[in-house]
Formats: C-alpha cells, sequence, structure tokens
C-alpha cells in the first residue's frame, strides 16, 4: 500500500497515525506540508527513524523545494521524488491511502 | 494504467488542488489514463468560472478547463456539494429559481454515484485534500 | 478480489473502505463522507467503515446540536444497516486514548438476513493492529 501524508507532523497528528497503521514493506510519501517529516534532527525524526527500513519513505521533491528544504537535510533512507515518481509509486502498489 | 483522482479541498486555501492538477498532468504525460476528476467537499468551488485571481498568479480553475480540453477529461462536481456552496450550471440554476449559473468549462455538475463508479472502474484513485 | 470471486455474484464487487478519522460537526467532513456511504451503497459494493483517531467522535452517543444550530447527524450511522453497511470497524486504542468505552457509543446495528433476521452489532471493536489488516486488504480506500 501507498500512503500519502500531507500534513506537518509538528501540527497534526496524522503522519503518527499514518506510522502506527502502516505494514511492513508499505511505502510512504509525504507531499506538501508532510514533508517537513522527512527532515532530520528535529523532535519527530527519532520516532520516525524507527520505521525507516520496515517503511520505505518518500519526499515530494518540488515540495521541498519550494519550502527551501535541501536533501542534504533529509533523514537517512529517504527518497526524493517528483510528480511522474508520485504517478509511478501510486501505479506500483495496489492501493493509496491518502491521510487527509 | 486507468486513475481516478478525488478533489477535496477549493483553490488557494489549501494546495491540495494544484497537486492533484500537478499529478494529473504528470500522469497524462506518461500515457496513463485519467477515467475522471471528481470534485467533492469544498473542492467543487474549483468549478467556478466566476475567480479573478491576480494576473502573476495561476489561475486554478483555468488550469483545470485547459487541461481537460486538451486530454478531454471528464471534470465532475458533485452535485449535493455544489448546491450547498453555490456552484451550479444553467439547469441547476433554472430549477432552483436562481439567476445565475458559474460552472467552468469543462466541468460538469452530476452525483455521489459518479465517485463511486470511479472506484469501481479505475485500477487506482488518488484523493487530494486537506 | 481472488476471494471474493469464489462466492456466486460477487465477482465483480471491490471492497470499499471509508475511513472516518475526523470529529463531527467542527467540519462538514464526517457528514459528507455519511452522504457517500448512503450514496454508495446503491452499488452492491462489499463496504466496510472505519472509525478511528477522532472519527470515533462520529458515533458517540448523546448528540445534541439543538445549540449550535446545525443538524444532528448521528442518528443517520444507526440506519445503516438497512442499507446494508453492517461492518463499521471501532478502533480499541483511539477510544481509549480519548478517555472512551464501547458504552459511550451508540447502539449501531442491523438484521443479518443470513440468519433469520436476528439483529446484530455492526461496530466490530478492534486493535490498531487488527485495523492495519482490515486496511490491507481493501481495494479502495476512501477518506474526506
Amino acid at each position: 500500500m501507498l500512503h500519502t501524508v500531507n500534513k506537518s507532523p509538528f501540527e497534526k497528528s496524522t503522519f503518527e497515525s499514518c506510522l502506527n497503521h502502516a505494514r511492513p514493506g508499505d511505502a510512504v510519501l509525504l507531499i506538501e506540508d508532510g514533508v517537513y517529516g522527512a527532515v532530520k534532527g528535529t523532535a519527530v525524526s527519532g520516532q520516525v527513524a524507527k520505521f525507516n527500513g520496515d517503511l520505505k519513505l518518500y519526499a515530494l521533491g518540488p515540495d521541498l523545494a519550494a519550502r527551501g528544504i535541501k536533501d542534504a537535510s533529509l533523514m537517512e533512507g529517504v527518497s526524493v521524488v517528483d510528480y511522474g515518481g508520485f504517478v509511478d509509486l501510486v501505479a506500483k502498489h495496489d492501493v493509496s491511502q491518502a491521510w487527509l | 494504467m486507468k486513475f481516478g483522482i478525488l478533489v477535496n479541498e477549493g483553490p488557494y486555501t489549501h494546495q491540495a488542488s494544484d497537486s492533484a492538477y500537478q499529478f494529473t498532468k504528470a500522469a497524462l504525460e506518461k500515457g496513463h489514463e485519467i477515467y475522471r476528476v471528481f470534485f467533492y467537499n469544498d473542492g467543487v468551488n474549483n468549478g467556478t468560472r466566476l475567480t479573478v485571481p491576480p494576473q502573476d498568479e495561476r489561475n486554478i480553475q483555468v488550469n483545470w478547463s485547459e487541461l481537460g480540453e486538451k486530454y478531454k477529461l471528464d471534470l465532475v462536481v458533485c452535485v449535493a456539494a455544489a448546491q450547498r456552496r453555490g456552484i451550479l450550471d444553467e439547469s441547476e440554476a433554472k430549477r432552483h429559481g436562481k439567476n445565475a449559473d458559474n460552472i467552468a468549462p469543462g466541468f460538469r455538475i452530476s452525483g455521489l454515484g459518479q465517485l463511486i463508479e470511479t472506484g469501481i472502474e479505475c485500477d487506482r484513485v488518488v484523493a487530494f485534500g486537506d | 478480489m481472488s476471494m471474493e470471486e469464489d462466492l456466486p455474484g460477487t465477482g465483480d464487487q471491490k471492497k470499499f473502505l471509508y475511513v472516518n478519522r475526523r470529529a463531527p460537526y467542527g467540519t462538514i467532513y464526517a457528514l459528507e463522507s455519511l452522504e457517500v456511504v448512503l450514496i454508495g451503497a446503491a452499488f452492491d459494493q462489499d463496504v466496510s467503515l472505519a472509525f478511528f483517531d477522532d472519527g470515533v467522535y462520529q458515533i458517540v452517543k448523546d448528540q445534541d446540536t439543538s445549540g449550535i444550530g446545525m443538524k444532528n447527524f448521528s442518528p443517520t450511522y444507526r440506519a445503516l444497516g438497512d442499507y446494508e453497511v453492517t461492518r463499521l470497524y471501532v478502533e480499541k486504542e483511539s477510544l481509549e486514548e480519548r478517555g472512551l468505552t464501547p458504552d459511550d457509543l451508540m447502539e449501531i446495528t442491523y438484521e443479518d438476513e443470513d440468519d433469520d433476521w436476528a439483529e446484530k452489532p455492526s461496530v466490530r471493536l478492534v486493535s490498531r493492529a487488527e485495523l492495519s489488516e482490515v486496511m490491507a486488504e481493501q481495494d479502495v480506500i476512501l477518506s474526506f
């Protein structure tokens, strides 16, 4: 399954809920304000790192760039994709779940 | 692959409609089929032709209409959600005794069944909202 | 899908899950999600609802909206059985986090046509892990 999360983890518990409900092998794509959850050295990055490996984490590049986040600031294991990559992720996984 | 797109927020306040547009465009450019784009909740507000954003800003409604025109997309606004929020086509306006309609080019108003049908017919449904 | 194909007359059905993670009234999502469920019931698909995070607040009992000028739509959940929507998964952890117990929820039931129309509870309390399994089995997940 592909999960998409569009909320900042500092404002809403959506990302946390997604991580707690995702299953090993699932992919999580952070988009919009969700991309703040992919940054290393934050109050939530330790928690996110626990899931890294069981889950595959992605962040949407155009949303990172818009928010001034450089790839070097991202947690280890996070892959950056563009909108075409987003489309490929949806195609690759049987079901997409949007954590709105 | 056959995709269905669900847009649950209106233009400008949330990024949802922009994200949905960029995703839809990328999917079409990769050769996928977009079976339908369904606008629900405040997403119906993407379908008014009366928006006049500043000229140096994107016009979200025009973007959707132009993409719809280019790829012959089925842009569907939910009738129940649209009536709550004042999005009307000519026949809806007439039926409810309103003196104007505002549906944008390329959009059509239809029922929620069109969303369920999208789920049934498509290989993937991708939702954008808040 | 492959499991469904073994059952007569259900080969074309998809498993739809409606995810409810938001409280009612503060935003319209709960109400308009319910409207999708009611319309969707006419399509003869395999439908389930999930209530977790703030979504559990949608089905607590004793909702009284008379003071806020909004329609109390909570009785509609109790009518879902009439629409053959009979599986409402409610996450235990979400209840506990909010200081709620199953007794705080409305009684939502359906009549089982395969069991002499016996009245049965629609609410199925599940753990977080069990809910994850339910979500993993779906063909279409709609959340608003």
